[in-house]
């Protein structure tokens, strides 16, 4: 689950991580009275969407006139912003947080991720933050500064040091980055968090470091004990079918093609995917029914796919080991019944209780192609699709 | 000979009288594991499918000798039950449960560090050899003895490999299902030195999944150290590019991780790829007529 900027800066806040000063607003009037009241006479006017690269895409607009602020919160509130990390489809600007404007010296980037292959919270720096990061890890490596985090001693001085001075900071800056990273780390622990990153940490010309961006990205399965950050949850900035699928436990991805899958387990879900593509089809979807698959929810499953309207044929492909098939059965026959199916659905299945759920298929008087294998099955659903 | 498990192992259900571990418990005694007991806190003392149950897994190891869990607790719970296993000697862990918090998966693989404790998991299918012991909740019939080594990160998918290597005649020696979460316990280059220790084992399949570097170490390893055939299959070469936020995944990364990057990596390390989920059996087939 990911949270949105304002979202972000209010923990960071709360865990001593400084922030330039800043409001939320919903209208461009609301934008106005901000700006007025935070005083100066420089603002930053920034759309409020769960992606980056927002300052490419125009999300982020620098204000010297009240009149300017409310014109660009204007612009940006009710529209979609497209960027490179948002894919094809847009995402919907429902707010815009107004800040300060501030004097920058030096743009730095922070980060913490959960790191796969060292199974720490890992911190990287890099003393050239701002817009083009990874492309400069991609051609320099060398410039981005990693420390793995312990979980048993936690976050230690020596390593806010290690990456502060190696990025060329003063003594002085290392002290406040060293402060920074101590309530990062607090905040990802707390939290049950998989991504925190400040892109560009800034140090202004008075010297002070602050968090002039925030992205932090939860962990789904952790949700059940952080309930008041889930409650942030924003579904305008998630697919909708995405989100009801999330709702009855699915895990479903919408794409291009015309060939619904319902599979069991994410690795044969998108190896299906790859064999329905070797045989000359495209895939609709992307869906996992998970582990305790029941005849309700794959009716729901079945009712998602076809809430696509490119659909032509639909493959079910279930292996059944937590999911018995003859539950699969059940489901694929009641859903079939109740929406009244038109288009064709072949069927595979294999596994525990294979035998009772194939006899239910065929003595169900549907009209269900039964697959024996992976590649039969894939030839059939293209063939169907034609 | 095989690996991890045998006819001889002595196993443990942690969440024993739960539907999961009911179900699952049932089919692995059928199946013919030596399940001598199993865990809930607070009903020791009581019987389950005809075998004791415990408070503690420290009381069931010291009643039944047993060196081998199967888990099936709640997720909030497992990272503990894992813990609890390890502290009471078990040796080979299989935790089933999916959907652990990652942060105490961070917290038990540092615990465990060090230790010469097998954790296979989580979120995983659980680890067989056929005809000896099933831990976990993979369908038994599709397996038979034989000799190839299965080691996969996706759960439905290993059952795909195991069921080609059975209709191709070949059979298995183990297969695990080391699981899929960013963090978890035994990875591939683990299996695959035990594979290549084994003298059962006469050729290794190997399933891949996008995301992390996994393949790509156990390529590089592959390549040094591995002497018997390896088949390798990765699934997601259609996975569109997920949404994101930031840059700190593609960054410690190193953009590595998409399918073509590890059949790549595989292809130079000599490992037979295939392109097709439903080849497996029949390439591996091509090594031994």
């Amino acid at each position: 689950m990911n949270l949105h900027e304002f979202q972000a800066k209010d923990l960071f806040s709360q865990y001593g991580v400084p922030v330039p000063r800043g409001m939320k607003a919903t209208s461009p009037a609301e934008a106005r009275a901000a700006a007025k009241q935070l005083g100066g006479d420089v603002w930053v006017v920034k759309a409020q969407v769960h992606a980056g690269g927002r300052g490419k895409a125009g999300g982020v607009k620098v204000a010297s006139t009240l009149d300017d602020v409310e014109r660009y919160a204007g612009e940006m509130l009710g529209a979609e912003l497209r960027t490179a990390q948002t894919g094809d489809t847009g995402l919907p600007i429902h707010s815009v947080l107004v800040e300060e404007g501030l004097e920058i010296a030096n743009e730095l980037y922070l980060s913490g991720v959960v790191d796969r292959a060292t199974r720490r919270v890992t911190f990287m720096t890099s003393s050239e933050g701002g817009m083009d990061v990874e492309e400069l890890a991609a051609s320099s490596p060398e410039k981005i500064f990693t420390e793995a985090v312990n979980p048993v001693t936690g976050l230690q001085g020596f390593q806010c040091r290690k990456l502060g001075f190696g990025m060329g900071l003063t003594k002085d800056e290392v002290g406040k980055l060293s402060k920074v990273m101590m309530g990062l780390y607090a905040l990802f622990t707390d939290s049950d968090a998989s991504l925190v990153e400040i892109n560009p940490l800034i140090v202004t010309v008075n010297g002070d470091v602050l968090a002039l961006d925030a992205k932090i990205n939860l962990d789904d399965n952790a949700l059940y004990r952080q309930r008041n950050l889930a409650e942030l949850r924003d579904p305008s900035q998630e697919d909708q079918r995405e989100s009801q699928a999330h709702e009855i436990g699915l895990n479903y991805v919408a794409l291009g093609g015309n060939i619904g899958c319902m599979v069991n387990g994410a690795g044969l879900a998108m190896a299906t995917m790859d064999i329905v593509k070797l045989h000359g089809g495209e895939p609709a979807n992307f869906l996992d029914v998970g582990g305790g698959a029941t005849a309700e929810r794959v009716t729901k499953a079945f009712k998602l796919i076809l809430s696509s309207e490119n659909v032509r044929a639909i493959l079910v492909n279930i292996f059944g080991g937590i999911v018995r098939c003859d539950l699969i059965a059940e489901g694929v026959i009641s859903a079939v019944k109740e929406v009244g199916l038109s288009i064709p659905v072949v069927v595979r299945l294999q596994g525990t209780n294979v035998e009772v759920g194939r006899k239910m298929l065929s003595e169900s008087g549907m009209n269900i192609i039964t697959a024996d294998d992976l590649t039969d099955a894939a030839k059939q659903v293209v063939a169907a699709a034609k | 000979m095989s690996i991890l498990v045998d006819k001889n192992t002595q196993v443990i259900c942690q969440g024993f009288t739960g539907s999961q571990g009911t179900f699952h418990s049932n089919q692995c005694i059928e199946y013919g594991t030596k399940l001598v007991g199993g865990v809930t806190p607070g009903r020791g003392g009581e019987s389950h499918l005809g075998q004791p149950v415990f408070d503690t897994v420290a009381d069931a190891v010291a009643e039944t000798g047993a060196e081998a869990s199967m888990i099936y607790v709640p997720a909030p719970f497992a990272a503990d039950a894992i813990l609890e296993s390890a502290d009471a000697g078990i040796q080979v862990i299989a935790c089933i449960t999916e959907g652990i918090p990652v942060m105490d998966m961070l917290r038990v693989r540092a615990a465990l560090d060090g230790s010469d404790v097998k954790l296979v998991g989580p979120n995983c299918p659980g680890v067989i050899t056929p005809d000896q012991c099933k831990i976990g909740i993979m369908p038994g019939h599709i397996h038979k003895p034989g000799k190839i080594g299965i080691v996969s990160r996706s759960g439905t998918l290993t059952y795909e490999a195991v069921y080609q290597t059975t209709q191709s005649g070949l059979g298995q020696s183990t297969c695990v299902g080391i699981g899929g979460d960013p963090v978890h316990g035994l990875d591939f280059i683990e299996i695959l030195q035990m594979f290549e220790a084994d003298s059962q084992t006469k050729g290794i399949v190997m399933v891949g999944e996008i995301g992390g570097t996994a393949e790509e170490e156990a390529a590089d390893y592959i390549k040094s150290k591995v002497r018997k055939p390896v088949v390798a299959y990765i699934a997601g070469v259609t996975a569109p590019p997920g949404k994101r936020m930031g840059h700190a995944g593609a960054i410690i990364s190193g953009g590595k991780g998409t399918a073509k990057d590890k059949f790549a990596a595989l292809d130079a390390a000599g490992v037979v790829t295939v392109r097709s989920p439903a080849d497996i059996g029949a390439r591996m087939l091509e090594f031994f007529v």
